[in-house]
């Protein structure tokens, strides 16, 4: 079910209207029981991976919490007895059996995902040498890859992790750790919620509050403005320039990337005010995922500010845990004596960024272009770190740091330079990503912006302006988010205006949403991970 | 606290880190700076910090610090 079809407004107006009129004990239930529903349309047999995900979790939840538990009591019942190379020896005993469980989850889980994500990849990839060897190639298997299976991975992994570092307690009853890896709204694109900020605000009873739905209900509505009225509008210009690399490239590419940055931002950020705004209407705190990107002066600025749930999920249970593990750390130690202070103390850093950069692209896609996109974007984040004493010095010498202009570069190549590394989303292959980037150089005609191409790639020129329109406001909703939440500044306005704003706001979306004749519903990108 | 104190002066010379207290709320530790000071702590006092224990209370301030590396000492 599409955040975008009839069906889920419909779907979305019974739940809203029953969890404000049964008793305030059964809200987290009814949430249950509308996120099985909601994902029984996305496929009957997805229901399959995530019980069983929320299963296995759960048991091995509950079996981490007894085994904790048992070594407290045991310690504290033989604390005359126990010598204390007697306690260190079963403290000892106890974590290697919590770690095996902690590795069954993870290795079952994961397992789960890699299995029907990227086993057709894996399967492609041996054809490959296969066909180098002239042998018999592999038949592809048939398996669909369930909505927003890397999202409730991800969140349920996070969880038995926690669990498993005594970070909070298993939580026993089933339901609700269900409800907290299948919560409808950010069940198929996140965020990424860490069972410490949801769960308390999931579970509880909430009483309506007039201020809280219509603020949640003003985010959902800028959420539909952004994804129908621009992503999925522009859409249509991304698709025809990038399916046609032969015929769009120099200038075009360029032109592809930026109209591609627009529709990710509109959709991905887009999808996730739908779902932030959707939970605030039941009174839920979901975790923001987006600090205004686009704005960012550096790439390693823009991952801290884009999908940031998932950037801190890498860095919480990949980085940091691969950085100072006892390997990590004897490398390090090794590398230092051998290649100097310098090189030995950069060698973790850079093994880890490596791995998480590599994972990430993994995680976003089962082909090489995401695996080159994620090893770019570390790449660029390590060779910016070098030249950081570098950019230092600049700054001191010609004292550009603080100006406007300055800032406004940095914002400008930033937005370019992350626009570029989308070319690999978008391509077919790396080659032909690769390719065309370089005719962006090799092949660059300004003028072919300005003899009419650009209406020939599926937008007219009232799509133009409708994209121009909605992109001036976004930014300038960006701009005005500095100082504060604009809702909070629109809600202090007189009540004229405020009705005028939001009415203006629905009837855009009626009037100018992408749908229709002449449009598909589209889903949104993110649901694809 | 002196030879903790020369690790963060290595990495960040111009922070008072005697005073300052907010080194990851003001974004002068960066995950990059952490490793770094992890492997130099472990080095130095022969203690491994464990990923979970990578908070902004720990590594707030030089005192968080040292007092974590000294909770880690014990428990050794």
């Amino acid at each position: 079910m599409l955040f975008t079809s009839y069906g889920f407004i419909l779907f979305l107006c019974i739940v809203i209207g029953l969890y404000y009129t049964i008793p305030k004990r059964f809200q987290w239930k009814l949430l249950l029981v509308a996120s099985f529903v909601f994902y029984y349309f996305s496929g009957w047999s997805n229901l399959i991976y995530i019980s069983v995900t929320i299963v296995s979790t759960y048991l091995i939840g509950v079996k981490l919490g007894n085994l904790d538990k048992q070594q407290k009591s045991y310690i504290k019942e033989h604390k005359e007895s126990l010598t204390l190379e007697e306690k260190k020896a079963y403290k000892e005993k106890i974590k290697v059996r919590r770690w095996r469980w902690l590795l069954l989850c993870l290795f079952f889980n994961l397992g789960i995902l890699a299995a029907i994500k990227y086993t057709n990849f894996a399967i492609a990839n041996i054809n490959h040498i296969f066909t180098l060897f002239k042998m018999n190639e592999l038949s592809f298997v048939n398996l669909l890859l369930p909505m927003g299976i890397s999202f409730y991975t991800f969140q349920t992994m996070g969880y038995i992790i926690d669990v498993y570092r005594g970070k909070y307690e298993p939580e026993r009853n089933i339901g609700k750790l269900a409800l907290f890896v299948s919560f409808f709204p950010q069940l198929i694109q996140g965020p990424i919620s860490r069972f410490d900020d949801l769960s308390k605000s999931l579970y509880e009873e909430h009483h309506f509050d007039a201020k809280n739905f219509a603020f949640g209900f003003q985010r959902v509505l800028w959420g539909y403005f952004k994804k129908l009225v621009i992503a999925d509008r522009i859409v249509t210009a991304v698709l025809e320039i990038t399916k046609n690399p032969e015929t769009y490239d120099g200038i075009f590419v360029l032109v592809g990337m930026v109209y591609y940055a627009i529709q990710l931002y509109a959709d991905f950020t887009g999808g996730i005010d739908i779902t932030i705004g959707i939970a605030q209407m039941l009174g839920i705190k979901v975790t923001e995922n987006f600090n205004r990107p686009f704005f960012s002066k550096s790439i390693t600025e823009y991952w801290r500010r884009w999908h940031i749930t998932m950037g801190t999920w890498f860095r919480d249970y990949i980085f940091y845990p691969l950085s100072v593990c006892k390997p990590m750390l004897n490398i390090s130690k090794s590398s230092r004596k051998r290649f100097g202070e310098e090189i030995g103390k950069r060698i973790p850093v850079y093994l880890s960024t490596i791995t998480v950069w590599f994972t990430t692209g993994l995680w976003h896609g089962a082909s090489w272009n995401f695996i080159v996109w994620g090893l770019l974007n570390g790449f660029v984040i390590l060779v910016s770190q070098e030249f950081e004493p570098l950019y230092a010095k600049f700054h001191e010498r010609f004292n550009v740091a603080d100006t406007f202009g300055f800032r406004l570069f940095q914002v400008m190549r930033t937005f370019l330079l992350m626009s570029s590394l989308r070319i690999l989303d978008c391509y077919r292959d790396v080659g032909v990503s690769f390719r065309m980037f370089g005719s962006m150089f090799t092949k660059l005609n300004i003028n072919e912006l300005f003899n009419g191409s650009l209406l020939k790639l599926g937008l007219d020129m009232s799509d133009y302006i409708v994209i121009i329109i909605g992109v001036i406001v976004m930014i300038s909703v960006s701009l005005s988010q500095r100082s504060g939440s604009v809702r909070e500044k629109i809600a202090g306005k007189p009540v004229i205006i405020r009705y005028a704003v939001f009415v203006l706001l629905f009837f855009s979306i009626i009037i100018f949403g992408a749908y229709g004749i002449g449009f598909d519903s589209n889903q949104f990108i993110y649901n694809q991970f | 606290m002196e030879t903790l104190l020369e690790i963060l002066e290595g990495l960040h010379p111009e922070i008072d880190f005697e005073t300052h207290d907010s080194l990851i709320d003001d974004k002068i530790l960066d995950s990059f700076d952490i490793v770094t000071i992890i492997a130099e702590v472990n080095d130095q006092y022969g203690v491994a910090i464990p990923a979970h224990e990578i908070t902004p209370e720990n590594f707030n301030s030089a005192s968080a610090l040292y007092e974590l590396i000294q909770r880690l000492m014990d428990e050794d």
